[in-house]
C-alpha cells in the first residue's frame, strides 16, 4: 500500500506528529521525542525527553532554557539523512534565524516538508532558504495577505540612519525580537556603514554573544548601563519590543521609538504601538514569497499551520493546489499570533 | 511625489511639534520649486482639483487583484487607500516565472516592449536609464531642471526620480516614470474626468508604497496629515527667520506653488505683494485667569472688561479690488477662508477694514447657545433654510484696520472708539458691538461673572462663558502675548464618573496610561444599573497624580485592546474621577448619546465608592437646560414651556 501523507504527518494535541517516526515537530507541550525547526520560544520549548535539532538551535535552546533543557539531544547536520523510527528525516536551511531548518520527512518516495518559519529574503545572519521538492508542504502564513510585501531591508535601515542624522541629539530605541531580528538589524546597520557602537538592552546580550561566537560579525555592542542612558545622544539602542514603551526607554534623551517588524507594514498597527519610526523588517516570508515557495516545492497539497490562512488557502485553490488550514494553536503565540488588537509582547516577535 | 509621501509618512508617526517642524524645514530646504510649493498647498488644504471616488479606486484594484484577496486584505487593513497602496502589484511581484501572485496585471496601453533580459547584465545605472525610454506620460519631466529655470540660490539637486531604484525591480520591466507632486497636481487640475483612471493607474505603477498611499489620500481628498496649516507656515517662515504671522500676512494673496513666498523667505526676492484686497491678519489671543489670586497682580483701572461669548472667533475683512468692486471675506481664527459658508455675513461687509469678533447665532436678537451654532457649522450645502433658521451674526470687539489705516499699534481704547463709530455707522442687523462690562474692582467683576444677567447681560447671559479683560493701552499683537488680554471663564460643570478604560499617552507621557475614558450610571436594558462611557479626559492632574493613576490602571486591568486597557469598573470596584466640563451636547458617536465639551479631571476621588458616582440624568438635565444654561451658578431666566 502506498504511503499516505497522514502516515507521515498528522495533528495531535501537542502539535504536528509523525506516526511512523514516533516524533513530534515543534510540539507546544513536552513530549518524548521532538524535532525542532528553530530556536524561537513558540517552536522550541523545554522539557522534551529527546530533542533533534541543528547544532545552532540546540545551543540557542541551551542559552534560553539552561543546559538541561532536555534529557537527550542529538545534532542534525544540514543535508544529512537521519533515520528516525520508520522514516528518514533531513534538515534543510529555512533562512529564518540562525540555525533554522525545514524538516523533510520521507518514506518510500513520499515526502512531507515541515518548513517551520521561513523567509526567502537575504539575511546576513543565517543560511538562505533551500527549496526542497515535496508532495505535501507545511507552511506558515504569518503574512499571508497580498498587502504584505516586505520592502528591501536596506531602505528600512536607511530610514533609521536618516532619522539619526536629522535628530542627532535624540536616542533611537529600536524594538526587535531578541533572537534573530535584533542581530539581523545589527548586521544590516553594519552593512550600511554604521560603525559606532550599537547599544543593547540586557535581554539581548546572551543571544548576541552567541551569534558572535558562531562567527557573525556584529561589531561593538555594549550593554546599556542604566545610569548612562541619559547621555546616549544620537545612539542606536536595540531592546525587546516590550521595552520600547517602558519607563526603561524613557530615560534616554528624547527617545525616538522605532520597531523592526513585518507588522509595521500596516500603519494602524504601528500607530497602535505608539511607534514613531516603523521599520518593515521581517524574518517571515511575505505574500509573494509564500506563493513562490509553494510553487517552487511542486507540492500537490499544502497545509497552513498558522497566520492568515484564509487568503493563502484561497490562493492555492486558484492555482489548483489542495490546501487546508490546520489552525494550529500555540504558534506565534501566547495568544498573540495576531498582534491586533492585543499588544504584541516579546514572544509575538517570534511570529513577526 | 515619493519624497513628499515619505515626509507625510514620518509626520503622521511623529507626535512632537518641534520634531514635525524640523522635518518640514528639512523637506522645504532640500526640495526645489515648484514641488515644495505644491506640498505646502497639500498640507494647507489650498489645492483644488477633481477628486477620485472610492469606487473608482476599488475598480482599478480589482482589475489587477483577485477580488477575494482584496476583500480579505481590506478587512484586515481597514483603510481603502492603504490597502490599495500595499496590494498594488509592482514589477517586483512579477518574477518571470509567474504570471501573477493572483495578481493579473494589464500592461495594456504601454508602448514599450518588455526587453527580455536585455538589461540583465547591466548595473543599477543602466537600469535607470531605462526610465527615460519608458515614459508614457509626457513630458518626461521627472527632473525638475528642464521644466523650470534653475534657481540662483536654490536648494540642492532634486532627488525625485533620482534616488535608488526599488530593489528587485524586474530587469525586463524598465521602471515607469515617477511623477512629481507638481505633475500630479497640474495633471489633475486639467484632465477630463474620463482620463483620471488611466493617469491614476500609471502613477500607482510608478510610485512606491508610501507614494501610492499619499497619492490615494490626496486624490480622494482625505489628506489629513498630522500637521496643521499653521505649523506648515511656521516651517516655511523659519527658512528665513520669519514667524508664522509674517507668513499669514502675505498668505492670502498667494496660490500654490507659492514660488514668490519661498523666494521671499529665502531672501531672493521682495516680500510678495498681496493681491487679496481683503487679507487675513493673525488674531490676538488671551491667557486664562486660573484663579482669583491671579487678579491680585493686575490693577483693575488699567483694564476694560467684556463678556466672553461662547461662539466662534472670526475676522470680517472688507476691501476693494483693482476694479473697484467691494470684496468681503470671513476668516476663521486660523485664517481659513469661510466666506462660502457665511454668505449672510459676507454681504454685511460694506466697509474697508478688518473687524475682529465672535460669530453667534441670533434669533429675535437673542444669542443662541453653542449647540445651536454648531448646527450651522460644518455644513456642506448652505441652503436658504439653513440661513433662515440659523442667522449668523458677528459681535464685534476689535478693529485692526480701517480705510487703509493699520490701527494695530494704537491703544485698545482708541481702536474701540473707532470700532463703536464704525458699527454705529454700518447700522447693520448682522453686526453689533460687544458691550463693555463696567466694574469698580475685581470683586464687582467676580459678581458680574457669576451672574451676568445682574449687570445687564439680559437673556444673552446664557451664551456667556466668562469675562474678557483687555488692557486699555495695549496694542493689537498677533499670537498670544502674555499680559494684555486675559480670559476669566465661569465655573465649570462637575460630574463624578467612574474610570472605565485607559490609554497610553504620547510624547513625555508615552509610557503612562494618561487618557481616561469614564462613565456614569444608567439603567441597563436587562435591569439593574450599568456604566456607560460619556467622555475622555487626559489632563487636569499633576505628574505625581499621573504616576499614581498609571499604577492604578496597571494594577486593575481587566482586558487589553491594543494600547487600551479596560479597568475594573462596577458598583464595588472602580475609581471615581471628578470631571469638570463646559457643557453637554447630543452625540450620535457616543453610546450614551451625549458628549461633553472640554472634559478634564478636576479631582481624583480615591475615597468615593463607584456606586455613588453620578447618573446619566445629571448630564441629561444639563442638556435639557442646555439651550439656556452655559454653566452652573448663572441665574436662569426660566421661561414657561
Amino acid at each position: 500500500m502506498p504511503i499516505r501523507a497522514s502516515d507521515l504527518l498528522t495533528l495531535t494535541r501537542e502539535g504536528l506528529y509523525c506516526p511512523l517516526g514516533r516524533f513530534h515537530v515543534d510540539p507546544t507541550w513536552p513530549v518524548e521525542r521532538a524535532l525542532i525547526t528553530h530556536g524561537h520560544a513558540d517552536h522550541a520549548r523545554s522539557g522534551h525527553t529527546h530533542v533533534l535539532a541543528t547544532p545552532e538551535t540546540l545551543r540557542i535552546m541551551a542559552v534560553r532554557y539552561g543546559a538541561d533543557f532536555c534529557q537527550h539531544r542529538q545534532e542534525a547536520r544540514l543535508g544529512e539523512e537521519i533515520r528516525v523510527g520508520d522514516v528518514t528525516v533531513r534538515f534543510a536551511p529555512a533562512g529564518h534565524v540562525l540555525g533554522s531548518a525545514q524538516i523533510a520527512i520521507e518514506r518510500e518516495g513520499a515526502r512531507v516538508v515541515v518548513s517551520g518559519d521561513y523567509k526567502r529574503a537575504p539575511d546576513p545572519t543565517c543560511l538562505p532558504f533551500e527549496v526542497v521538492p515535496c508532495d505535501v508542504f507545511i507552511t506558515e502564513a504569518t503574512f499571508g495577505l497580498p498587502v504584505f510585501t516586505h520592502p528591501d531591508t536596506r531602505g528600512e535601515v536607511r530610514k533609521l540612519l536618516d532619522s539619526v542624522r536629522l535628530f542627532p541629539e535624540r536616542a533611537h530605541i529600536v524594538g526587535a525580537y531578541a533572537l534573530g531580528k535584533a542581530q539581523r538589524v545589527m548586521a544590516l546597520l553594519r552593512e550600511e556603514g554604521w560603525d559606532r557602537p550599537i547599544h543593547l538592552h540586557g535581554a539581548m546580550e546572551k543571544l548576541t554573544a552567541l551569534y558572535k561566537e558562531e562567527g557573525i560579525p556584529l561589531g561593538d555592542t555594549p550593554k546599556v548601563v542604566a545610569a548612562e542612558r541619559k547621555d546616549l545622544h544620537g545612539a542606536i539602542v536595540i531592546c525587546p519590543p516590550s521595552s520600547i514603551q517602558d519607563l526603561w526607554s524613557r530615560k534616554f534623551p528624547d527617545p525616538v521609538t522605532c520597531f523592526a517588524s513585518g507588522w509595521m507594514r500596516v500603519r494602524a498597527r504601528a500607530r497602535q504601538k505608539g511607534v514613531e519610526l516603523p521599520m518593515v523588517i521581517s524574518d517571515h516570508s511575505d505574500w509573494p514569497d509564500l506563493c513562490r515557495t509553494i510553487r517552487d516545492t511542486g507540492a500537490g497539497e499544502v497545509w497552513v499551520t498558522h497566520g492568515q490562512e484564509d487568503a493563502l488557502v484561497h490562493w492555492c485553490g486558484t492555482e489548483g493546489i489542495r490546501a487546508k488550514p490546520l489552525h494550529l494553536l500555540g504558534y506565534g503565540d501566547d495568544g498573540e499570533a495576531e498582534p491586533a488588537p492585543a499588544e504584541p509582547g516579546p514572544e509575538t516577535e517570534a511570529a513577526a | 511625489m515619493n519624497e513628499f509621501a515619505h515626509l507625510l509618512d514620518r509626520l503622521a508617526y511623529e507626535p512632537r511639534r518641534n520634531a514635525k517642524l524640523r522635518m518640514l524645514q528639512d523637506y522645504f530646504t532640500r526640495t526645489p520649486d515648484p514641488e515644495r510649493g505644491y506640498a505646502l498647498g497639500a498640507m494647507t488644504g489650498t489645492l483644488s482639483f477633481r477628486e477620485a471616488k472610492p469606487a473608482l479606486i476599488r475598480g482599478l484594484v480589482e482589475e489587477r487583484i483577485d477580488p477575494v484577496l482584496f476583500r480579505l486584505s481590506h478587512n484586515y487593513v481597514g483603510d481603502l487607500a492603504e490597502t490599495t497602496a500595499l496590494i498594488w502589484p509592482t514589477p517586483r511581484d512579477l518574477p518571470p516565472s509567474s504570471a501573477g501572485e493572483g495578481t493579473l496585471r494589464s500592461r495594456g496601453g504601454r508602448d514599450e516592449v518588455p526587453q527580455e533580459g536585455s538589461a540583465a547584465s547591466g548595473d543599477g545605472e543602466s537600469l535607470y536609464e531605462g526610465r527615460d525610454l519608458s515614459s508614457t506620460v509626457a513630458p518626461p519631466s521627472r527632473d525638475f531642471v528642464p521644466t523650470r529655470p534653475p534657481l540662483t540660490r536654490g536648494p540642492p539637486a532634486p532627488t525625485e526620480g533620482g534616488g535608488d531604484p526599488p530593489v528587485g525591480l524586474g530587469h525586463n520591466n524598465p521602471p515607469p516614470h515617477v511623477p512629481t507632486l507638481a505633475e500630479v497636481v497640474e495633471t489633475l487640475a486639467t484632465i477630463p474626468k474620463r482620463e483620471l483612471p488611466r493617469h491614476l493607474a500609471d502613477w500607482l505603477d510608478a510610485l512606491d508604497e508610501t507614494g501610492r498611499w499619499a497619492l490615494l489620500k490626496l486624490v480622494t481628498g482625505n489628506l489629513r496629515v498630522g500637521v496643521s496649516a499653521r505649523l506648515a507656515k511656521t516651517a516655511v517662515g523659519a527658512l528665513g527667520g520669519h514667524d508664522a504671522d509674517a507668513v499669514e500676512e502675505v498668505w492670502h494673496g498667494l496660490t500654490p506653488p507659492f514660488e514668490t513666498l519661498f523666494a521671499w523667505v529665502e531672501g531672493r526676492a521682495e516680500r510678495p505683494e498681496t493681491l487679496n484686497p481683503a487679507p487675513f491678519r493673525p488674531p490676538m489671543l488671551s491667557h486664562p485667569i486660573e484663579e482669583e489670586a491671579d487678579l491680585d497682580k493686575l490693577e483693575p483701572e488699567a483694564f476694560s472688561a467684556e463678556w466672553k461669548w461662547d461662539g466662534i472667533r472670526v475676522q470680517l475683512v472688507g476691501g476693494r479690488d483693482r476694479a473697484g468692486v467691494q470684496v468681503g471675506k470671513v476668516y476663521s481664527r486660523t485664517g481659513e477662508d469661510i466666506t462660502g459658508a457665511f454668505p449672510d455675513l459676507a454681504e454685511a461687509i460694506s466697509f474697508t477694514g478688518t473687524l475682529d469678533g465672535e460669530l453667534l447665532i441670533l434669533r429675535e436678537r437673542r444669542v443662541q447657545s453653542f449647540n445651536v451654532l454648531q448646527q450651522r457649522l460644518n455644513r456642506k450645502a448652505v441652503t436658504a433654510k439653513l440661513l433662515e433658521e440659523f442667522p449668523a451674526h458677528v459681535r464685534a470687539y476689535d478693529l485692526l484696520t480701517l480705510d487703509g489705516d493699520d490701527l494695530r499699534a494704537d491703544p485698545f481704547v482708541e481702536r474701540r472708539a473707532k470700532l463703536e463709530a464704525l458699527v454705529t455707522r454700518l447700522d447693520h442687523a448682522r453686526i453689533d458691538i460687544s458691550p463693555l462690562v463696567p466694574f469698580a474692582d475685581w470683586e464687582a467683576l467676580a459678581a458680574a461673572r457669576a451672574d451676568p444677567a445682574s449687570v445687564g447681560a439680559g437673556e444673552d447671559a446664557e451664551a456667556i462663558e466668562g469675562i474678557m479683560l483687555k488692557r486699555r493701552n495695549s496694542p493689537y499683537l498677533p499670537g498670544r502675548p502674555k499680559g494684555p488680554w486675559w480670559k476669566w471663564k465661569r465655573e465649570p460643570h462637575i460630574v463624578d464618573a467612574v474610570m472605565m478604560y485607559a490609554q497610553r499617552g504620547h510624547g513625555k507621557r508615552s509610557s503612562f496610561y494618561s487618557d481616561y475614558t469614564f462613565g456614569v450610571w444608567r439603567a441597563a436594558p436587562e435591569g439593574g444599573d450599568e456604566l456607560v462611557p460619556v467622555g475622555k479626559a487626559y489632563h487636569g492632574f499633576t505628574d505625581a497624580e499621573l504616576a499614581k493613576l498609571d499604577r492604578y490602571v496597571r494594577n486593575n486591568t481587566t482586558k487589553r485592546f491594543g494600547p487600551v486597557r479596560e479597568v475594573a469598573h462596577g458598583r464595588e470596584a472602580g475609581l471615581v474621577l471628578e470631571i469638570a466640563f463646559e457643557g453637554v451636547q447630543r452625540s450620535t458617536r457616543h453610546k450614551s448619546g451625549v458628549a461633553m465639551r472640554f472634559p478634564r479631571v478636576s479631582r481624583i476621588r480615591w475615597d468615593k465608592p463607584p456606586a455613588e458616582a453620578d447618573r446619566i440624568d445629571v448630564l441629561e438635565r444639563i442638556l435639557a437646560r442646555g439651550e439656556r444654561e452655559v454653566a452652573p451658578g448663572a441665574t436662569l431666566l426660566e421661561k414657561a414651556g
